[in-house]
């Protein structure tokens, strides 16, 4: 079983480096353990994953992908996906893009930044999106704006909710100003699934930024996040340095976020699927209820 | 290369700001002020005028003309009160059954510890949100620099037109330069991939209009524009209201659309 030693908290980096180095110490597969950027506490990874990829010990929230947070949030087997083999196109032959969207294709083995579809979550007919970013960071482009506004659009033809997990760069610089335009695009889409009365709720997760806050992350009716996520316009070094001063701690989380009065909550990932749960109930009745909202 | 003499052109500190289109274009401006929540930002002037007989709300956003008054209109890049400023003066245009014409002259929506902690993206996200479904006609016109999400909360409108010489852009080329390429160096070739001139965006259907700039006199800018803005107003004002919204709506719904349905029902 696991030496005790290398659950001990390293001095400095060559104390690290020379331990594992050794010979005489078994290497320890990188998929068995996880440390934590937060606290360096080593986990086993299947700990994590029980443990919904919190850190056990001060509560980081790993970064997870979005198959795995459609299994923490879907009943199980009830999740149908949208417009999965949409990939975007170069149309602006910008220098390197088609390159970079074949990396990210192999990188997060999703075909874009989005997940989108209808699924149940806790009994409840929903439609979702999930970003993801391990593919360019969850950047919007067209395809990305184009999967959201449809789901958008099916949510509010069919009256379902939308539940929508963000995370994202921003804009995708690449495609030009045909990326900025999803953030109006979507913009209408949200509107137009509100002016008929559905509910959207979004948990926003780090890091949420730029042209992602700027539209369809903020208009949500209840608007949750991740413990410490980074929610922001322009992001810190930006900021930095725009106004060549440093920033003080805790600018742009979570917490910054729900004291100056922009997120509805704060919720562990551990709760989403219960606290989503307590409020779709009380948006409408599971399954033929005559509700207003309910299918 | 072409794109950055645009670039370059676009930011001339000599070029007219919103206050001299203010002036050209309407008469008895009244300017309004305020987003009665925070203050009132002095880069986004609202207020209301008359286009030829026809009353009209007005959004111009302002960088100004000096170092003094530069620095009094923060470089043309607004706060969130200043966009919340606008989003009010738009609602009281529904109302009260106004057209609303946007004139857009940012580098960007400021980034800064005040406008983070008064929700810029919040702010912008209203105004995008909003606008898409205003029951009167909206005209946008970038006269100088349309700076990214700062640009586009005053851009969700009806018909969007440019200036020869303007740029609208994602990213500053400076900004894409250094965050691709890590080469500030490389700002001119960023220019030229990003698209932003007027002559690509109306190929890319981004923009409806160019306004001619040849002659270099601004006279004959103002009187197309006028001109221009009346026409279109007086056709969309007839229009019943759920289909110019609808037609805002497509106008934007176009890009990245998917013709064919692979979606499961």
């Amino acid at each position: 079983m696991m030496n005790k030693v290398l659950f001990k908290k390293p001095k400095n980096e060559l104390e690290t480096s020379s331990r594992f180095n050794r010979k005489t110490n078994p290497a320890i597969p990188q998929e068995l353990c996880r440390s934590c950027p937060s606290c360096k506490n080593m986990s086993f990874t299947s700990d994590l994953e029980k443990n919904y990829h919190i850190c056990s010990k001060c509560g980081y929230h790993f970064r997870i992908n979005a198959r795995q947070r459609l299994n923490m949030i879907c009943d199980i087997g009830s999740f149908i996906e949208h417009n999965q083999n949409r990939t975007s196109i170069n149309r602006l032959d910008f220098p390197g893009y088609t390159e970079k969207l074949e990396q990210a294709t192999l990188f997060s083995h999703e075909k874009e930044g989005v997940i989108t579809g209808v699924c149940k979550t806790s009994g409840f007919d929903v439609c979702i999106f999930v970003m993801e970013s391990s593919f360019m960071m969850g950047s919007m482009g067209q395809v990305v704006g184009e999967k959201i506004t449809q789901l958008f659009e099916y949510a509010t033809k069919h009256r379902l909710p939308v539940l929508g997990f963000t995370v994202s760069g921003g804009a995708r610089m690449q495609e030009g100003m045909l990326a900025l335009m999803q953030m109006a695009k979507t913009s209408g889409g949200v509107k137009r699934h509100s002016d008929a009365g559905n509910l959207y709720i979004a948990v926003l997760t780090d890091p949420t930024t730029g042209g992602v806050t700027a539209s369809f992350a903020m208009e949500a009716d209840i608007i949750l996040a991740e413990p410490e996520a980074l929610i922001a316009f322009a992001g810190p070094r930006v900021i930095e340095q725009t106004i060549r001063q440093r920033l003080p701690k805790g600018f742009q989380k979570s917490e910054f976020l729900l004291e100056k009065g922009f997120i509805d909550g704060i919720v562990p990932r551990n709760l989403h699927k219960k606290n989503i749960a307590s409020l779709l109930s009380l948006h409408l009745a599971p399954k033929g209820g005559e509700t207003h909202g309910s299918l | 290369m072409e794109a950055y003499k645009r670039v370059a052109l676009a930011r001339k500190k000599t070029r007219p700001t919103g206050l001299d289109y203010i002036e050209n274009l309407f008469t008895n401006f009244i300017e309004l002020h305020g987003d009665r929540c925070f203050g009132d930002d002095p880069a986004m002037i609202t207020g209301l005028g008359l286009l030829l007989d026809m009353p009209v709300t007005i959004i111009a956003q302002e960088r100004g003309k000096n170092t003094k008054s530069r620095v009094k209109r923060n470089f043309g890049s607004s706060h969130p009160e200043g966009y919340r400023k606008a989003l009010r003066q738009m609602k009281l245009a529904e109302k009260f059954n106004r057209p609303i014409v946007c004139i857009i002259d940012t580098s960007g929506a400021f980034c800064g510890i005040g406008a983070e902690e008064r929700g810029q993206g919040h702010a912008i996200a209203q105004n995008l949100m909003e606008m898409m479904t205003l029951k009167v006609p909206i005209i946008s016109i970038i006269i100088g620099e349309g700076g990214s999400g700062g640009a586009l909360a005053l851009g969700v409108a009806d018909e969007v037109w440019m200036l020869e010489n303007t740029i609208y852009s994602v990213i500053s080329p400076e900004g894409c330069a250094s965050i691709l390429w890590k080469d500030s160096s490389k700002t001119k070739e960023a220019a030229n991939c990003l698209k932003l001139t007027a002559q690509d965006l109306l190929e890319l259907e981004v923009v409806d209009k160019i306004i001619s700039e040849n002659h270099r006199d601004f006279k004959l800018v103002y009187k197309e524009l006028k001109i221009n803005l009346y026409k279109t107003f007086k056709k969309r004002k007839v229009l019943p209201k759920e289909e110019l919204t609808q037609l805002r709506y497509e106008r934007f719904r176009k890009f990245g659309a998917i013709e064919e349905k692979e979606l499961i029902d």
